[in-house]
């Protein structure tokens, strides 16, 4: 297919595997914030392909998995109220809260569509104008603005019955966070590419400027991964960390103006509580004052418990970057895709779920 | 989540376009990229267009690539 199979050439994956070994002299820990990355590193063996002085660390990039328990208790508190409609993304369902999950929800007669598209939510929203249709809206910048042109057109055309909670969230905030926790040391960061898509290269300035640390926007084929990986090995050892763009068929300096300007005009940011992370000022986008009567937050209201963390799961380290899924005593064993214990097991991006797919760590069977 | 594909339209209408990707026809949302025009390929995102992508930036990096790789030959 046009744009992904020349980027997975191997000839040129070797080039550039020997120009990294030749300019990396320095011992370097790089994280790939996003989890799509974790999953191509591993899915096309990348990590064997650097030189050893190059270590990674998964980073909190995968929305499903930094969502915190209490949203969790509060989209399911949402799916029991009589009448309503859920309508989500598929990841989230499987996902524990304290108690329950969507999916059990839905086993025990809620009514929860998961759906590929907010325009399939609204469709949902037009196709049952007597109830309500709540979107369970997760995701970062990548996300947030087909969600806000959702919101805009129920707005517009008045679909009443149209409501979003949501537990969005935003990249450059968090990378703050842990770089103010400072709990990792890190050299270089590969920047999420469709966020970056939407948002630009500009938002990431801070972090070569205050932190000293490089970044790179990467794509998610093996070539687009490792050009990054050179780009921030070549920054780091000159010593001049800067913000580069490693995507050039995807990421403009200034991202997607319209996507942005539709993103702002809907939400604005507030506080969100991250799993694993606690609560980041300005990190979440909540729905813009003009737009109350669609935020599933003013419309409904719930009572819901303290949340209940779940024992054992390490998805709070491992989000961080401090842990991999082999330091947690559940991987593997009681934790597999099959029977997720965590969200970092159950999401399509999570870091746990790579390493059971890709990872053949020594326990897995066929190692 | 933040999974996007190429996908090139095939024709226009309104807000909407229809696409297709490996072969496989998909009618998307094109109101994040208001520029998309037929012939052009998008990355794909939740039914939503979230960019074109720039051909000639895509010729550049494998061009790149291609100099990288042959200084590496050389060695
Ligand atoms: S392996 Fe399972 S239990 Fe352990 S951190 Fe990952 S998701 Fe949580």
């Amino acid at each position: 297919m046009k744009f992904i199979d020349e980027y997975r050439d191997s000839r040129l994956a070797r080039g550039l595997a020997c120009r990294i070994a030749q300019r990396s002299t320095k011992t370097i820990t790089l994280m790939e914030f996003c989890g799509g990355h974790t999953h191509a590193i591993l899915r096309h063996g990348i990590r064997q392909l650097v030189p050893r002085t190059v270590e990674m660390r998964s980073g909190p990039g995968c929305p499903v998995c930094v969502t915190a328990t209490a949203d969790l208790d509060k989209a399911i508190a949402l799916a029991r109220l009589p009448e309503v409609i859920i309508t989500t993304f598929g990841d989230i369902m499987r996902v524990p809260g304290s108690c329950s999950s969507l999916q059990k929800e839905r086993a025990n007669g809620a009514d929860v569509r998961v759906v590929y598209s907010t325009v399939d939510a609204l469709e949902f929203a037009r196709a049952n104008p007597e109830r309500p249709v709540i979107f369970i809206g997760i995701g970062f910048e990548t996300t947030a603005p087909t969600i806000a042109a959702a919101i805009l057109r129920a707005h517009k055309e008045r679909i009443e019955n149209f409501h979003v909670l949501s537990l969005n969230k935003l990249t450059p905030q968090v990378m703050k966070a842990l770089l103010d926790a400072g709990e990792i040391k890190l050299d270089g960061i590969i920047c999420p590419g469709h966020v970056s898509v939407i948002i630009g290269s500009h938002p990431y300035e801070f972090i070569p400027r205050d932190y000293r640390v490089a970044c790179a926007i990467s794509g998610f084929e093996p070539l687009d991964i490792l050009l990054c990986i050179d780009t921030l090995v070549e920054q780091i050892e000159r010593g001049e960390p800067a913000v580069e763009i490693a995507y050039a068929r995807g990421v403009k300096p200034e991202g997607n103006k319209r996507a942005r300007q539709l993103m702002e005009g809907v939400f604005e940011t507030c506080e969100a509580d991250w799993r694993g992370i606690g609560v980041v000022p300005g990190s979440g986008l909540r729905l813009r004052a003009e737009y109350r009567r669609l935020d599933a937050d003013k419309a409904f209201s719930v009572n819901v418990a303290p949340p209940r963390e779940i024992m054992g799961c390490r998805c709070g380290d491992i989000i961080r970057g401090s842990a991999t899924p082999l330091e947690c005593e559940l991987f593997t064993k009681a934790c597999t895709p099959e029977t997720p214990v965590g969200p970092c097991m159950v999401s399509g991006e999570g870091a746990c779920a790579a390493y059971y797919q890709y990872g053949v760590p020594p326990d897995l069977p066929g190692a | 989540m933040c999974l996007a594909v190429p996908a090139k339209i095939v024709s226009i209408d309104g807000d909407y376009a229809e696409t297709e990707i490996a072969g496989v026809k998909r009618r998307i949302s094109i109101a994040l990229t208001p520029e998309a025009s037929p012939g052009d390929y998008v990355l794909l995102h939740t039914g939503y267009a979230i960019a074109v992508i720039g051909e000639a930036e895509a010729e550049e990096t494998l061009t790149i690539l291609e100099e990288i790789a042959s200084l590496s030959e050389v060695h």
